[in-house]
Formats: C-alpha cells, structure tokens, sequence
C-alpha cells in the first residue's frame, strides 16, 4: 500500500487510507474547486512507523496503567504528553524516512507547506470540536516535514482526543493517521464559513481575519463576523470586533503580531467577498450534499479552500458535558500573559484583601444577627471566589503544560517531564510558608537544652514562643487555634520530630537545572531565544500562581468554616477544640476536578462470600522521582500529620496546602489524586521526595503502618 | 484498580478460558516447571490436573505438595502488556482416589473430553490442587491477592 500520494491521486481511495480532510479536498479539486497543491501522507506511512518502533504496545500500556473512567484530566494530558514523547523519539524506519524525505523534496523542496491532521474517524467529532489534533503551519523543508508529521501522528492521542475517545472509536491496534502536507498559501486574508449557523438554520456565518487563519482557529485572534440570508446570500449583519493581532509566517512556523494601523481600521474583506465566501460554501454543499464548515483564505486574490467537512451539531449544547470545559483550558501563549498580569496583579492581592479583612473581625463581639449577616457575607465571597478560581485560576495551569510541550519539542528528553525542574525554586507560598517551621525546628536541633524543655513542659523559651506564635498565624487555622491544646501538642510533637532529623531544604540541585536551562536555550538563536525565555518566565509564573492561589482560597474557606464554628457553638453553648480542620482540601479537589468524588469516593469492596481481597503492588504515575521504603501513615485530617514520623510514607486522598508543613518529614508521597503538575507532586519535587500519585482509592487500600516501597521512577506503590 | 467481585471475575474468566496452566513443583531446592492441561470447580478453590506417574512433576509433587500454578491470557502480541492478565495460584496437591478420583476425572473430562484416553490411563494420577491465594495481575504491573476463606 502508499505511504505517499499526491492529492489528486486521492479522490478514489478509501478513507481509511488518506483520512477525512484529504478526501473532501481531493474531491473538491476534482471538481473545479481551488485547493493547494498537496501530498498524503497515509495511514499506511502510521502503522509502518508505529509498527517498527514498537509503538502499540507502548500506547496500550500508557492508556492501561489504571481504568480509563478512574483517569483524571490531568492524568489524561500527562498520557498525552507521554506518548507524544513517545513519537517524538522514535526514529522513521530508513525505507519509509527515505520515501517521504524524496516524495516531500520532488513536490515542495524547501517551499514552505502546511502539516495538518486527515484522521479517519474525526468526521462528526472534529466539526464540533476543531482541533481535537494538531496542524503545522508554514514547515521548510523535508526534514522539518517529516518532524511535523510525526507529532501530527503522536496527536492521534492528544489529550483532547483521548477525551473523545469513545466517539473516536479511539483503540491502539485499530486507530491510524494520515496527514496532509499541503502548500502554504501566503494569505493576506483569511477566514472560516458557516453554511448553516449554528445558531439559525436559515443563516449562514462567514468569519474573516487579517493573515492566516490559525489565529481565528485557536482563538487568539477575534474575528470580523458576517451573517448571511441563506436563501438571499445577502449579507444580514456585520460585526466589526477592536482588530489589533494577526498570525504570518515567522522564520519557521508562525508569529502573532500587532496589525498595521492602516489594516486595523478596515475588515479584512469586503461584504460582496463575504458573499463570495458563503457561495463558495453553497457550492461545496452542493457537491456533498450536505452544508459544509469550509476554511479559506484568499492567495493571490484567489480564493482558496484550506479544508472543508460537514457541518454537525455541537454535542454539548447546554454545557453538562465537562469536557467542553476542559478543552476551554487550553490557553494560547498571549491569553495567559493577559490572564497572569490579571491573577498576579490583581486577583490574588484582592483574595489576600478579603481573607484579611474576614479574619480580623472578632467573631463572638458580633451579636447573633450580626454573626447571620457574617454567615452569609462570608459564603457569598468563597462562592465569588470559587467561581473565579475555576475559571481564572485553573486555566492558569496550562501555561506549565504549554511549556512543557515546548521544551519536549525542542529537547526531545528522554523524560517527557524534565521541563518541571525549570520551574522549581519560584518562591511558593507553601514553601515559603513552611521555612518558618523549619526555623522552630532548627532552633531545637542546635538547643538541646530547649529541645528537652519543649518536650517536657510543652512550652519553650520567650524567643521561641514569639515564633511559634507567629506560626500559628501564618497557618491560620490548619493546626487550630493558637489557644487549643491539641493543636499546640500535636505541632510541638511535630516540630520535636523534625529536629530529629537532619535539616532538609527544597531546591534539589541547582547545578543540574543549570545546565538543563543552558541545555534548553541553546536550541534557539535570536529572537526565538527571547521567545523561550518569555514562556519559561510564563510558565514558572503560572506553576508558582497556581500553586499559591490554593492557599488564599484555603484562607477563605477557613474564614467560612470559623463563623459557621462560633455559630454552632453558640448553639450547642459549649466551646469546640479546632485539632486543625482539612474540609476544604475536598471543595478545591472539587474544583479542580469536577468528575472527582468528594473525599476520594466509597471504600471498595474488598471481599466477597470466598475471598479476601489484599492488594499487594498498586499503579499509579511517576509524579516525583526516587525511591523510598517506609511504614505507611494514611492522613485523612490534619491532626493525623501531628503523630507523623521521619520517614513515613505520607497516604493521602489529596495533598493540599494545609499539609505541606509535614512533607519534608516524609520518606515519600502516594495519593489518589493523579497528575504531574497538582500540588503533592510540585511540593514533594521541591524537596527531591519520591511521590506517586493517581493510586486508585489510595486512602482504602493502604493502612496506616503498612510496609510501603513507592518507586517514583514507574509509578508504583508495592505493600510488603 | 479492581475490587473484589471484579478480581473474582477476571479469576473466573482466566480459569475458564483458558486449557492450559504452568506448573511449578520443586524437590530438594531445584525448581520445576511443567505445562499442564487442568480444570477448575465452580467455586475456584479447587484444581485438578493429571500426570502420569513416571514423570519428573509427579515425583516432585510427591516429595513437597506445595505447588504454584500460572494461569495467563496473553496472546503473544505487543498489547499483552496492558491486556493480558495472569493469576498466580498458591496451594497444594494431593492424589484423588477412589470416589473423588471418579468426581475429579469428570471435572477434568467435561472440560478436555480430547484427554480421555490420557486420563483414564491406569498409570494416569488425578491430582486435586487445594487453592489458598490468587495473585491477580492485570494492566501489567497492577497486583492484588485473593485468599480463599476457610
């Protein structure tokens, strides 16, 4: 079978062969209509190149570590971004790297081409999706191409196609790629039409930008949007948005620049060439049959159709499907500068203002009316603050995941999560948080004297005491009230602990992320070297942010958790012991992961009417590398981390940030919660602690004092 | 990861799916392995096998009735490594005799009827495996272990 046809060849293939994308432009171009000249790159050329390279079983295991329905989204990026590296890695078979090497040089030599997606199985999924797979713009030369196609195949098992996997019919033995390598257009203008709205089956929709159309796809760029009569084909309204960007070719692949001011104040076509456009568009219905979403641009003042497939509804309306959340993730490097400045600038030192404010009013002056009203303010503001953290806050998270995809791309490192040791060592809060306790524990490690009184009497010297206060306060309530008995034994008890061990710092070696940035940035030159060290900057922003703003919101669930406390202690007229109060680690879990049960979920069933069930090894993922051996301390409240030992394995449902204070004791991290980039796993790579996360039901299986070895190389927890 | 119920079914699909078993006996500190056609009672705690008395396994298995059994699904193919799943079977052995040789050969028979002339053999021995554990492995490094109640 081909590995390679030109796309005039295509027209009779099956689609299997040459994908969804390439066949409706081979028809088209049969049929009068102008598409660029262009090349497949068939499923044949995927199954050769995965075949050799031993790729399927990889995939499989990838996607087999745990039940697809128990992987987390962040579970399913870190597959994704696993698997790409996967690709990326593994050399073309030399007969087939020479048949395309020559096939790709004879049509377009050094010319610049497009690399887009021809899936199979997209119809009726992409259309509502775009995107689900990736597209090059603007390659040179073979070796660049071939580079492209490979990473168009590792898309196959993007992470936004994983979560359409059911509908993709997505399987490793079954599932191919093919690829289009099509000639750059050099557009001035370019754009997307509607044949039907999908909003009003009587209308249609053309949208239109300056440069290429890549902008409008991925939604960095806002569109000219005009509405057309269908049955008319004149044009019903215009909508002109602020025009300030557009996408050109940069050196290799594509630059966002600011547009000329004589081109921001005119659309980039006219009302008779949106007209043209949505005849365009009628036409290509008439040939399928069925009204068409068609890409096109005008290249040399003809216009050109880039792609074209049919329309279909979109398959979440009404927005209960959580997905389509989840894909609005996905943020372009521009948007996240702009939401960074936002979060940084703004968001965070107001959430900071409000927790202050909230803490010091002084709860049992209020009389019961007041503490109502109090009741209510303070629910209103988490609510406030709950809404911006999912949809300002989280999103932030896709800067690390940008660069991360970035620095793979331009290393090729043989651990696709290498890039996180660029963005350690930020300054966090948690961490910064917890350098005040290691100051208390310091002080008693270097004064045994002191040491011994603390053990004693409970109680230190004045110097020590001024510390501990202040600790107090900074924790708010994690460790209770300052006043409450539990919460000062168990954080002595802790601190007693800790300065019998040796001190231990976050930062890991320095030397080594050293040499991996200097290894990073010698891959660029000039200006695509300012550009990686604006995304570096970004996403160690965004890692750091990310991982404070947890903190504020703790603040303010604490706040919460204080009014509705004095509330019903005033009504059951007894006062209550704060041992350090962790309900709000399940609302953040909730928020970040809106599929996850609150509090990790029912015990499973762990025997039946002839078995005993005991689980012996437990997959999860490699979240921080290393290797420890310990008994298990299954924490499920903050109070359980006060009796915690040096070396113990900490077991958890979710780290969260209340907790951090006891990682450096531990001997190493499991939780449930799965994913590189969620706090457990940033903290405990600060401190060079082996860490596994995304063990299903963790907090069930594994019982305190249970002999742990967690191999944080593979991602794997093994009970003695 | 599986719960019980659900490690019971992968157990009770491996021991019906599948003929074949691999067998380890060991004698005086050297292991053994041997392949073996064997069947299972409906409540899976209970194996049997025949041997003919000459062999190397029947001679071990008379010396130390503590055996390991294997039983796996895979297929030889790259996707065994999230696919397939094994048991490891902990027990012991002891020949069926009289009546429960009778019970054990109909066992045995009803699912390899092609082995009658085998295992009616009067040189032939039925073995019953009295199962203690099953050591489930799935998704090619997930383990959890099943022990039989009694």
């Amino acid at each position: 079978m081909k590995v390679l046809l030109p796309i005039s060849k295509a027209v009779g293939e099956d689609r299997a062969l040459v994908g969804g994308k390439t066949l409706a432009l081979a028809r088209l171009g049969t049929a009068g209509f102008k598409v660029p000249k262009a090349l497949c790159v068939t499923t044949e050329a995927y199954r050769r190149f995965v075949e050799s390279g031993g790729l399927r079983g990889a995939i499989a295991r990838e996607l087999g570590r745990k039940r697809f329905e128990d992987m987390r989204w962040e579970e399913i990026w870190d597959a994704a971004l696993r698997i790409r590296t996967l690709f990326d890695r593994t050399a073309w078979p030399v007969d087939l790297d020479t048949e395309l090497r020559e096939g790709v040089r004879s049509v377009f030599g050094d010319r610049p081409v497009a690399v887009r997606s021809s899936a199979p199985g997209e119809d009726g999924v992409t259309a509502s999706f775009a995107g689900l797979h990736e597209s090059f713009l603007n390659v040179k030369g073979p070796a660049a191409v071939l580079d492209n196609v490979r990473r168009v195949f590792a898309s196959l098992w993007s992470d936004r196609a994983l979560l359409y996997r059911k509908e993709l019919r997505l399987t490793p033995t079954g599932s191919a790629m093919a690829v289009l390598v099509q000639e750059m257009i050099p557009a001035k203008r370019s754009g997307v039409v509607f044949g039907v709205s999908p909003s009003d089956p009587a209308q249609a929709v053309v949208e239109s930008v300056w440069g290429l159309n890549e902008g409008l796809v991925d939604g960095t760029v806002e569109p000219d949007r005009w509405i057309l009569c269908r049955r008319t084909g004149r044009v019903i309204a215009h909508h002109a948005p602020v025009r300030e960007k557009r996408v050109e070719p940069g050196p290799a692949g594509t630059v966002l620049s600011s547009l000329p001011p004589d081109l921001s104040g005119h659309p980039p076509i006219s009302d008779d060439e949106a007209c043209a456009v949505f005849q365009l568009a009628l036409g290509a219905e008439a040939f399928f049959g069925s009204p068409q979403d068609v890409e096109w641009c005008f290249g040399n003042e003809v216009l050109h159709v880039l792609q074209s497939r049919p329309v279909t509804t979109r398959s979440t309306p009404d927005g209960s499907d959580d997905r389509s959340w989840y894909l609005s993730l996905k943020r372009s490097f521009a948007n996240l500068k702009t939401l960074r400045t936002r979060v940084e600038g703004e968001l965070l030192p107001a959430m900071a203002r409000e927790a202050e404010a909230l803490a010091s009013v002084d709860l049992p002056a209020l009389d019961d009316g007041e503490l109502e009203e109090e009741v209510r303010r303070r629910e209103a503001a988490v609510r406030n603050w709950e809404g911006i953290y999912k949809n300002e806050f989280i999103p932030l998270a896709h800067g690390a995941r940008l660069f991360g995809q970035f620095y793979n791309d331009a290393v090729a490192p043989e651990d696709p999560f290498e890039f996180t040791r660029l963005l350690s060592g930020t300054g966090m809060l948690s961490l910064e948080r917890n350098a005040l306790l290691h100051e208390l524990a310091q002080r008693l490690r270097t004064d045994r004297l002191l040491a011994d009184r603390v053990a004693r009497d409970g109680r230190g010297d004045a110097g020590f005491e001024s510390r501990l206060g202040r600790l107090f306060q900074e924790y708010g309530d994690v460790f209770g009230s300052e006043g409450s008995e539990a919460g000062r034994k168990g954080i002595l008890s802790l601190l007693l602990e800790m300065s019998r061990r040796p001190l231990g710092a976050p930062g890991g070696s320095a030397a080594d992320s050293a040499a991996l940035r200097d290894r990073f940035f010698s891959r660029f030159d000039g200006e695509a070297r300012d550009f990686a060290a604006e995304l570096l900057g970004l996403a160690r922003d965004c890692y750091r942010l990310r991982d404070d703003d947890n903190i504020f919101l703790g603040r303010l669930q604490v706040a919460l958790a204080r009014v509705v406390e004095e509330q019903s202690r005033r009504a059951s007229g007894r006062g209550r012991e704060g041992a350090g109060r962790i309900g709000h680690a399940g609302t953040i879990e909730t928020l970040n992961d809106p599929s996850a049960p609150p509090g990790g979920g029912d015990p499973p069933v762990m025997e039946s009417a002839s078995f005993l069930q005991r689980d012996r090894q437990l997959v999860g993922h490699p979240a921080g590398p290393g290797f420890a051996q310990g008994p298990a301390r299954v924490v499920r409240k903050t109070a359980d981390l006060f009796d915690f030992r040096a070396g113990e394995i900490l077991v958890c449902d979710a780290v969260d940030p209340n907790m951090t204070f006891a990682i450096p004791l531990a001997g190493g991290v499991v939780e449930r919660r799965g994913g590189m980039l969620i706090h457990g796993a940033i903290i405990a790579r600060e401190y060079g602690i082996p860490c596994v996360t995304g063990i299903p039901d963790a907090v069930h299986r594994i019982r305190t004092g249970d002999m742990l070895s967690v191999d944080g190389y593979l991602g794997i927890v093994t009970r003695a | 990861m599986e719960d019980a119920p659900a490690l019971e079914r992968i157990v009770r699909e491996l021991l019906s799916s599948q003929r074949l078993a691999v067998l380890a006996t060991e004698t005086r500190g050297k292991p053994y392995t041997s392949l073996i056609a064997f069947a299972a009672a409906p409540d899976l705690t209970t194996l049997v096998f025949a041997t003919p008395r000459p062999t190397r396994k029947f001679s071990n298995l008379s010396e130390n009735a503590r055996i390991s059994l294997l039983v796996d699904n895979r297929s030889n193919r790259e996707e065994d490594f999230a696919e397939a799943a094994a048991a490891t079977i902990l027990g012991s052995v002891r020949e069926a005799t009289g009546e429960e040789r009778e019970s054990s050969l109909a066992l045995f028979l009803e699912k390899h009827p092609y082995l009658s002339s085998f295992a009616r053999s009067p040189n032939c021995a039925i073995f019953r495996v009295e199962v203690e554990a099953f050591y489930v492995v799935s998704r090619f490094q997930s383990v959890s272990e099943l022990h039989v109640r009694r």
